[in-house]
């Protein structure tokens, strides 16, 4: 059987390309710290040498909208394209190729059905920058196919968070069930407290960071119990509109099964607070 | 009232770069345009006869109005996106960075503390 290897879970900062790679004099003082901490976020991957990564992001309205709006979706194609050219006009990220793996994506697929999550799918998926900022991050040279998911964060009624949870344990589930030796890595992205287009847009630091420290917290000791009773729609819009994005952090804890995280850093940046985790799955001595 | 096809205005302009100047150039007749020939295209053969804008919103997408379409439950990534694609370097070219979105954040400072306007559709 396939053998998960690493769990990550980190916020999608779009302008990191953007402010690390501008000539040094036009950075933001933090620009350095900021490489720093995602190159040795990036060795948490690597040192687990992967060869598939199951990638959970959200589509921001790029290939998906409301005329056709799936809760989840998993992507099955034997390649993606990723960045439109709004995200290139706005952040500077560039275009991508990605390799997939359709056997991997088909198994997946048929295996989360199995469990009763009735994915939607697609055969020609383009990426966003949910699945491309960790691909930035975390594994620049691009060298391995992925297997995308998308939930849906952005347009409600959204999955509560105990769902987005027991989809992270389904997702575990299958990886661990799907015939092959690979060894696989699991990222996905999401946020903390966040505002876009609102009154607390662009802070110096995120709309609540509050939630913030607490968020870390509950991450860092694995505490879904704690996340579950204290987290839902109302509250994630208190912490700021776009907090939904968070939802994917409760289903990466999902993935990794309800445990301290093996490695914890954040930054804190205007307007966000970044946070990157990694789990390893305890019978890995990674 | 139609959240739905606003958002459909948003969002076809913002991913093309054709539209996006021609609503930032002249945004009275590119709505009178994307109106009759732009919103409602479902393909190549497929037109939409639904669908239509009241006339505030008519006038908020002519006015550049992002104000009133945060009022409206306009979804905030796209009413957000699309105006940064218009305003950001403007802003910046005369007020530095961010200027743009600190400013669209000051026009919306009454809502702080209360419920904002749904996005649901």
């Amino acid at each position: 059987m396939a053998q998960l290897v690493a769990t990550l879970a980190s916020t999608h900062h779009p302008f990191y390309l953007k402010a690390t790679t501008m000539p040094p004099e036009q950075q933001m003082p933090q620009a350095a710290e900021w490489k720093r901490k995602i190159e040795a976020y990036r060795e948490t991957l690597a040192r687990t040498k992967p060869d598939i990564l199951v990638m959970i992001g959200s589509d921001h309205f790029h290939q998906i909208f409301l005329d056709n709006c799936p809760q989840f979706l998993i992507g099955k194609a034997p390649r993606y394209d990723a960045t439109f050219y709004n995200e290139e006009r706005e952040f500077g990220i560039p275009k991508y190729v990605l390799e997939g793996d359709e056997d991997m994506s088909g198994f997946m697929h048929q295996n989360l059905m199995d469990q009763d999550f009735d994915f939607a799918f697609s055969n020609e998926l383009k990426i966003d920058h949910s699945i491309i900022c960790p691909i930035i991050t975390v594994r620049p040279d691009n060298d391995l196919p992925v297997v995308p998911i998308y939930t849906n964060i952005f347009a409600p009624p959204l999955p509560s968070p105990k769902r987005f949870y027991n989809l992270g344990r389904a997702i575990r589930k299958a990886i661990d069930a799907y015939p092959s030796d690979k060894r696989v890595a699991a990222i996905g992205t999401g946020h903390l407290s966040l505002e876009l287009g609102g009154p607390r847009q662009f802070m110096e630091t995120g709309p609540d960071p509050e939630f913030d420290r607490q968020a870390i917290e509950w991450l860092r000791n694995g505490d879904i119990d704690a996340i579950l009773a204290n987290v839902d729609h109302e509250s994630m819009a208190k912490s700021g509109n776009a907090t939904h994005g968070f939802l994917n952090f409760i289903l990466m804890l999902g993935v990794a099964g309800p445990e301290g995280a093996d490695y914890v850093d954040n930054l804190d940046l205007f307007h966000t607070m970044e946070a990157y985790f990694t789990w390893y799955p305890k019978e890995t001595a990674a | 009232m139609s959240k739905y096809y606003v958002n459909k205005f948003l969002f076809t302009v913002d991913r093309d770069p054709e539209y996006l100047k021609r609503y930032t150039e002249d945004p009275h007749t590119f709505v009178a345009i994307w109106e009759q020939s732009i919103g409602p295209r479902l393909s190549d053969a497929e037109m939409s006869t639904v669908n239509g804008f009241t006339p505030q919103e008519r006038n908020a997408l002519i006015n550049h109005d992002y104000v009133a379409l945060f009022e409206m439950g306009a979804h905030f990534f796209l009413n957000l996106t699309l105006f940064i694609g218009i305003y950001d370097e403007p802003y910046m070219e005369k007020s530095g960075p961010l200027a743009f979105q600190k400013e669209f954040a000051a026009k919306l400072q009454h809502w702080v503390g209360k419920d904002y306007p749904s996005v649901a559709t």
